[in-house]
């Protein structure tokens, strides 16, 4: 699904340059659920982005479904984005004079979706997540959890092949931190591949696999077989 | 292409800004405004100068005597001269296919007219058949004078709208009726009116002036001669001021070079003088209107880039969501073209109301029916779009330009 290898990225603040990826190479299989760890400024961040075409590497390969990422223009990186990839961000990134119904059928609207299918189609997911009842509500009349669940069914109604999700738990207590991976966990169930950043050990124990990188190289790498299991909300009859 | 969803996103973000947009739709608005006023008023003013000139014709070359002021050919100055029926057959011989000619002879005796016991004082002229085309009148009913009433000496009168109305109270049908022009009785012929800002001309009477002549013992007289140069250029009838003044020199013996002995209105070179100012100040006020919706433009551009500003981390979200640069850059392009359009609309309108409020009311010699018509409105509308789309498009590229990444980092 995701395949990496000796990816560069430098970014040149001032007279500095700033390696930040020194030759990454990485491989993600469809259906992983996997999480990179790191400290601050050791690229993960920088990587995640990589990965979701928001960002450009400088140097190595990147293939996306095995479609060769390589001076592709702004218009075909969002196309790609809107076709493969799912984003869930640490402060939600929902838009804010959007109705939840709205923001979560965005994704449908950049596909030329006709307005009526996609608010039946949003209306669905927000059912999923138990926000149907929110669904004219602004993004600010929603607690943390309920704007990541609303993020979370945005990034997922498109149906993309994978979820990119940096610190999704970042801005959650602990308590909602725990319901958001049991969502992401019935997620990934579902054969949708999913990255997570986060700093969070207890966060990364509950992927398959947990990457660490350190100063822009991937220090460890190793399967996770401790998986906790809880109920999942996403699969409530 | 029309894209409903789109529109329904820029009304939302209009809504939530109500008085920014006010406040950049007011600059626009004001741009236009200005620019209706003031090509409204040109147009007055160019109206009211036009219809000082449509009192007659605008081709016309007036001569009239007056004394001379060189000693010519052991003569003294200060001899007047005094033009006659000679200078009037003199003129039809060096110009025999001039379009009108025409002689003046103006009573100012006794310039009373009288019908049974209703009686007023107005002006009356003597002129030749053709002066009607020269003045210019407006024949309600019956006719003007002609070549006939010339010949014969007839006694007939032509009387204005004015003089009917002064006269002919009782409601006698005036055509064919008789009045007394200082006591002598003439016949009605035709009546006219002559709308005219400057002159007296809807408060005159005109008469043949061969029997004026000989009735009011004029004798040969002529005040004024007056002839149109058809279509000759304004350098054309200069040659032909010169041309009168030489052989009128000559018949009356005065020095060429005089230029008291006889005077001349050139109406075509005045007209031309005229049209040309009108353009000028045309010019002028298109640069002023031009130059004000560019500072409307500019608040709009100004807003536009605040706006993107404001929306950098939305449309990195966007982007992120599969946002293609086009689908952006026609969400900026289409607002600001909406407010531009719509404000400038509005501007528009109180334009063109106040052109029409205010046009009732001014109505003075050299200032009338200031108006803004359907080519300006439509030039108008034209300016806006390509200001709008003018306005938002650098801060559309911007917008479109920002990377996903930097833009969901902007708080």
């Amino acid at each position: 699904m995701i395949d990496l290898s000796n990816i560069h990225k430098s970014y040149i603040t001032g007279t500095n340059r700033l390696h930040v990826l020194k030759g990454i190479d990485l491989h993600v299989k469809k259906g992983e659920l996997v999480s990179i760890m790191g400290s601050s400024g050791s690229g993960k961040s920088t990587l995640l982005n990589i990965i979701g075409i928001l960002d450009i590497h400088d140097e190595g390969d990147y293939r996306l479904n095995g479609q060769l990422i390589h001076n592709i223009n702004e218009t075909k990186a969002a196309a790609l984005r809107n076709k493969f990839i799912g984003f869930v961000f640490q402060s939600f990134n929902l838009i804010s004079f959007k109705t939840a119904l709205e923001n979560v059928a965005l994704p449908l609207y950049y596909q030329g979706v006709s307005r009526k299918k996609r608010n039946r189609m949003a209306a669905e997911y927000l059912d999923k997540m138990g926000l149907l009842d929110w669904s004219d509500h602004m993004p600010n009349e929603l607690s943390g959890g309920q704007k990541q669940r609303l993020a979370i069914a945005r990034a997922m109604i498109h149906q993309p092949k994978v979820i990119l999700a940096d610190e999704p738990t970042g801005a959650l207590d602990s308590q909602t931190s725990y319901e958001m991976m049991d969502l992401l966990q019935a997620i990934n169930r579902e054969g949708i591949t999913i990255i997570i950043v986060t700093h969070e050990r207890d966060i990364a124990e509950r992927t398959n696999r947990i990457i660490r990188l350190r100063d822009g190289n991937i220090g460890d790498d190793h399967q996770n077989g401790i998986k906790k299991e809880t109920t999942g909300v996403f699969n409530r009859p | 292409m029309f894209d409903l969803d789109k529109w329904q996103e820029i009304i939302t973000t209009i809504e939530k800004n109500k008085l920014r947009t006010f406040l950049t739709g007011f600059s626009v608005a004001w741009g236009i405004f200005m620019l209706i006023i003031l090509l409204g008023s040109g147009r007055g003013l160019q109206n009211g100068i036009e219809a000082q000139f449509a009192s007659s014709a605008n081709n016309a070359l007036w001569i009239w005597s007056g004394q001379t002021s060189m000693a010519y050919k052991g003569m003294q100055p200060g001899r007047p001269i005094r033009l006659n029926n000679e200078d009037y057959e003199l003129l039809k011989k060096i110009y025999p296919d001039v379009e009108y000619l025409s002689g003046r002879y103006s009573i100012w005796s006794n310039q009373t007219l009288s019908y049974k016991n209703q009686y007023g004082t107005f002006d009356i002229h003597t002129v030749h058949p053709d002066y009607d085309e020269i003045e210019l009148i407006d024949m309600k009913k019956g006719r003007f004078v002609n070549e006939t009433d010339i010949k014969e000496f007839n006694k007939y009168v032509v009387i204005s709208t004015e003089v009917e109305k002064a006269l002919f109270k009782d409601g006698t049908e005036p055509v064919g009726t008789y009045i007394k022009v200082a006591d002598i009785p003439f016949k009605i012929i035709g009546v006219f009116s002559d709308l005219d800002g400057r002159n007296n001309n809807s408060r005159a009477v005109y008469l043949p002036i061969s029997t004026a002549q000989k009735v009011f013992g004029g004798t040969n007289r002529i005040n004024t001669l007056v002839l149109t140069a058809g279509d000759a250029s304004v350098e054309e009838t200069k040659l032909m001021e010169q041309e009168i003044r030489t052989y009128l020199a000559r018949k009356h013996k005065f020095d060429p070079e005089d230029d008291r002995a006889i005077f001349m209105w050139n109406a075509t070179e005045e007209f031309e003088r005229f049209q040309n100012l009108m353009g000028g100040i045309r010019i002028f006020i298109w640069i002023i209107g031009i130059m004000t919706i560019i500072a409307g433009i500019v608040g709009v551009s100004n807003i536009m880039m605040i706006v993107v500003k404001e929306r950098t981390k939305e449309i990195g979200i966007r982007k992120a969501m599969g946002a293609k640069p086009w689908s952006i850059i026609s969400l900026i392009m289409q607002e600001s073209i909406l407010i531009t359009g719509i404000a400038g609309y509005v501007g528009l309108l109180l334009g063109v109301f106040l052109l029409e409020t205010v046009s009732a009311q001014v109505q003075s010699e050299f200032f009338r029916n200031p108006e803004a018509d359907f080519t300006l409105a439509v030039a108008a509308t034209v300016i806006l779009i390509i200001a709008g789309a003018f306005a938002g498009f650098i801060p559309a590229r911007k917008a479109a330009s920002i990377k996903p990444v930097e833009a969901l980092m902007d708080e």
